[in-house]
């Protein structure tokens, strides 16, 4: 019994992690309809952020503490968010009249490019990520190995869904990305700023990203360029398991690969933990490829 | 042959878009269904050619129901259509459009395509051959290698039509062929569509917002109104009928006291 | 095309290679190595032409197919030991072609789901499923698993990589330049159209991914008894990237360009690595400015991924005019 409640603390935190990043992946297809390959990287950036900051930080603040990790993931999250926001500026947003392909091909071009400059810059090793928050086991429960580290992911997962809840279902601008999934042209009759809402929207997914990316630093210390691309692509799965365009349904998604993945990591076949969120894509789309949550689409002819 | 739709009916979650719809066609006729915007009209074309899936109802074709086969198959067995809004293949050729509705007719597509021997050349020269013969008919011969896209309006019209009509098929389902033509335009169509029907001896089901082009060729009128129909008969019937007039005009208001 | 010219060309060209690979016999250089790669490359592209370019269906698990055919080629091979060059030829081809075979079974596994995909999903899945032949293949510890698999016999040469590069560029042509071929084109183009006029999309799109699977698991043959090593890392996703830029490159369903593009991306890294070793020329320092241009070639190659895309989306190398009315 431990050991299955062992295995759901460790689920939840892995699962909480990737559905901070599959919320950036359904926010902007639910949008643009169009996959953005290059999210995972930058949940990458968001983790390497917070290892260039910390020691800047920890000029002013004591590390490590709860301040010191709360000012550098709003800092990591407010720079990606930048980031996001230029990416769509620069390679996506020419492309928004040409074939989906085309703005397909250069999402992958500029994940390869975050990918190997991050090599170029940071160093292909993987580095040690510095403590911003003190980790500490919890005692008192026999048998369960828990860190503060993990509780902090849960939490802060759970306060970043209530701050996104609250944005897209009471403000203006989330009721006008809410528009926009349905009806982009509509919506911007109706007086909506498409490219404004477009850049908040990648901004926002971005941002979550980088939090994703200091919350799994905070737990796997050890940091590398290419971290970002299993994530990404099975927080991918996971965006289209609860349905793609679907944000309750991309957080339930994360949650169920991250416990299923870390059941699967506990047992016999644990090597074959990397192959079952892609095994979980290709059965839901057979099963019901609208997603646990979502809606069919239905082609006019 | 024969086509006979009996009390089909489809529903899309609440909405009934078609309901109960009886329809029968034989050989050599042009029958028309009309209704107003919405009616359901190219779903009752949907349905026939298999893109759609009744939900109630039957449909037979020369004795084989077409419930359950895919558009592909339908049209194997004979039913060609054109679309509302022209669907040609925008990558391909004046030529290759048509030539692409001869698959039907291969005898050994990959086989052949692969060792190229005498049986492939001599198929293709054939279809090479019944590809021109069809364009040249409808005059379209000389854009033989033009870009599909690059034609005329009216030429792409046309040319739906031609690579329906490559299908070889025993009933073809015209969607609004006249829909932004001018009256000249449509003139011409009524001619066309007559000529198929003369020359290829096919029988006709037409969808059509224009009444001049429907009471002008159709023998026989169906009217659809909210996925019901309403009324069947001749034109003149169908023009005099009070329920097709409150259907697309909607009813008399009489206002008390308003002198009217 | 004239259809019995095509066969004689093919045979010419069959031939040609045949020559010049017995007058290569003994040339062990560098730039021989650097010529299977390309050949394996226009191989890896034409193929993936077929199910990218033709038919539309965005495939990015192409490495996934070259790796089935690597392993089954290899794992045939290596029980043979003995020295016979007639028996080692019947064998190398045998070989070859199952882990063809192979590989377009693995074709039909991913075809079938995939059908009622489009675009970004299909990309996902198919990239998923490069992901999961990968990871089973770590799992194999007869083969080596993530270690690695020896391959025993260097039996590539120029004829088996250009003849059979020969081949598969007449069989997708022959095979798209037909009544029968151009309904990829239309099942790319319009489904429902292509569906009205009697064509079948989901054979049609099975069809693709079978033949374009067969010739990577070929591929994947050439390249494991080139190299004489095989790992599951060498035919991960970017190996399915480099070669799907190859396609974008030369233009999705223009043949020509895609091999062209093939050749071209093959030389570019092999280029940019000898640039960057130009301190071995005499009289330049090892601080020469064109060393970073090795460390830097993924970044140019990213970066120039996404000008191609912003600027000239539909490849580099279209050279058909087309006609208007």
């Amino acid at each position: 019994m431990t050991e299955f409640l062992q295995q759901l603390i460790n689920g939840l935190a892995d699962g909480s992690i990737l559905a901070l990043i599959a919320l950036g992946y359904t926010m902007v297809y639910g949008i643009l309809r169009f996959i953005n390959f290059a999210h995972g990287d930058v949940f990458m950036i968001g983790a390497f952020a917070g290892f260039y900051l910390t020691p800047k930080i920890a000029a002013f603040l004591p590390t490590p503490s709860i301040w010191a990790g709360v000012v550098v993931m709003a800092l990591s999250m407010a720079l990606c968010a930048v980031l996001g926001i230029i990416i769509e500026r620069f390679a996506y947003r020419p492309l928004r009249r040409s074939p989906k392909l085309a703005v397909l091909i250069t999402a992958i071009g500029v994940s390869l490019f975050l990918e190997y400059a991050g090599q170029l810059f940071f160093g292909a090793a993987p580095r040690s990520f510095p403590q911003i928050i003190p980790v500490k086991p919890i005692t008192g429960i026999p048998g369960l190995t828990i860190n503060t580290s993990q509780i902090v992911v849960l939490v802060v997962t759970i306060l970043l869904l209530i701050v996104l809840r609250f944005i897209v279902l009471k403000t203006k601008i989330g009721m006008a990305m809410r528009a926009l999934s349905f009806n982009p042209e509509a919506a911007a009759l109706m007086g909506v700023n498409t490219d404004v809402v477009i850049s908040f929207t990648f901004g926002l997914g971005s941002a979550l990203a980088a939090a994703a990316g200091i919350l799994y630093a905070v737990n796997f210390p050890a940091i590398d360029p290419l971290m970002g691309v299993l994530p990404g692509l099975k927080a991918f799965c996971a965006a289209v398991l609860g349905g793609i365009g679907n944000l309750p349904g991309a957080a339930l998604g994360g949650l169920i690969i991250g416990i299923v993945e870390t059941f699967v990591g506990g047992s016999e076949l644990s090597t074959y933990r990397d192959a079952i969120a892609f095994a979980i894509l290709i059965l839901i789309l057979l099963i019901k490829p609208s997603g646990l949550l979502g809606k069919k689409d239905i082609e006019k002819v | 042959m024969s086509l006979k739709l009996d009390k089909t009916t489809i529903k899309f979650g609440g909405l009934t878009a078609v309901s109960a719809f009886d329809l029968t066609i034989d050989q050599n006729e042009l029958v028309g269904l009309i209704g107003p915007n919405g009616a359901g009209k190219t779903t009752v074309f949907n349905l026939i050619t298999g893109v759609y899936q009744p939900t109630d109802g039957g449909i037979v074709f020369d004795g084989q129901s077409l419930v359950g086969q895919k558009p592909h198959q339908i049209t194997r067995h004979g039913i060609a259509r054109t679309f509302q809004n022209i669907r040609l293949f925008p990558s391909l050729t004046v030529f290759d459009n048509v030539r692409a509705a001869f698959h039907l007719r291969l005898c050994c597509d990959v086989r052949h395509a692969l060792w190229r021997g005498r049986g492939f050349s001599n198929e293709e020269k054939e279809i090479a051959a019944s590809v021109l013969e069809l364009l040249e008919i409808f005059h379209l011969g000389k854009f033989r290698d033009a870009m599909a896209k690059s034609l005329s309006y009216g030429d792409q019209r046309r040319l739906e039509i031609v690579r329906a009509l490559a299908t070889r098929p025993k009933l073809l389902l015209l969607d609004e062929p006249a829909a932004g033509m001018n009256p000249n335009e449509k003139t011409e169509l009524m001619r066309l569509i007559q000529f198929v029907k003369d020359r290829f001896q096919i029988s006709i089901l037409l969808v059509e917002h224009d009444m001049q082009v429907v009471m002008g060729i159709c023998r026989r009128i169906a009217v659809l109104d909210y996925g019901v129909k309403i009324a069947e008969g001749t034109p003149a019937e169908i023009r005099a009928n009070p329920k097709v007039i409150a259907a697309y005009l909607g009813e008399e208001v009489k206002t008390p006291n308003a002198g009217n | 095309m004239n259809f019995h010219r095509a066969k004689t060309l093919l045979l010419a060209a069959v031939a040609l290679c045949f020559v010049i690979s017995l007058v290569l016999k003994n040339n062990q250089s560098y730039w021989l190595y650097v010529s299977y790669d390309i050949g394996i490359n226009i191989i890896l592209a034409v193929s993936l032409n077929l199910i990218n370019g033709y038919t539309g269906q965005f495939s990015l698990g192409h490495a996934g197919f070259m790796a089935m055919g690597a392993y089954t080629a290899a794992v045939i091979t290596n029980q043979f030991t003995g020295s016979n060059p007639a028996l080692a030829g019947a064998i190398f081809l045998g070989a070859l072609f199952a882990g063809g075979l192979a590989a377009a079974a693995g074709g039909l596994i991913v075809g079938i789901p995939t059908l009622r995909l489009r675009g970004d999903y299909l990309a996902i899945v198919t990239l998923g499923f490069g992901e999961i032949i990968r990871v089973i293949l770590q799992n194999i510890d007869a083969v080596g698993g993530p270690r690695g698999y020896s391959v025993m016999h260097s039996w590539t040469n120029f004829f088996w990589t250009f003849g059979i590069a020969a081949v598969t560029i007449y069989v997708i042509l022959a095979l798209v330049h037909s009544t029968y071929g151009r309904g990829f084109i239309a099942v790319q183009d319009d489904e429902i159209a292509a569906s009205a006029v009697g064509i079948n999309p989901t054979r049609y799109k099975v069809t693709a991914f079978v033949v374009g699977a067969f010739f990577a698991g070929i591929a994947g043959g050439l390249y494991a008894h080139a190299k004489s090593f095989i790992s599951p890392d060498g035919f991960g996703f970017m190996k399915s990237i480099e070669i799907v830029v190859m396609v974008i490159l030369g233009g999705m369903g223009n043949t020509p360009g895609v091999i062209l593009a093939a050749v071209l991306l093959t030389l570019l890294p092999v280029g940019l690595d000898n640039l960057g070793d130009i301190q071995s020329l005499p009289g330049i320092s090892a601080d020469h400015p064109l060393s970073w241009v090795k460390d830097t070639r993924m970044v140019i190659y990213s970066l120039l991924l996404i000008v191609l895309m912003l600027t000239r989306p539909q490849g580099l190398f279209v050279f058909k005019k087309r006609t208007t009315a």
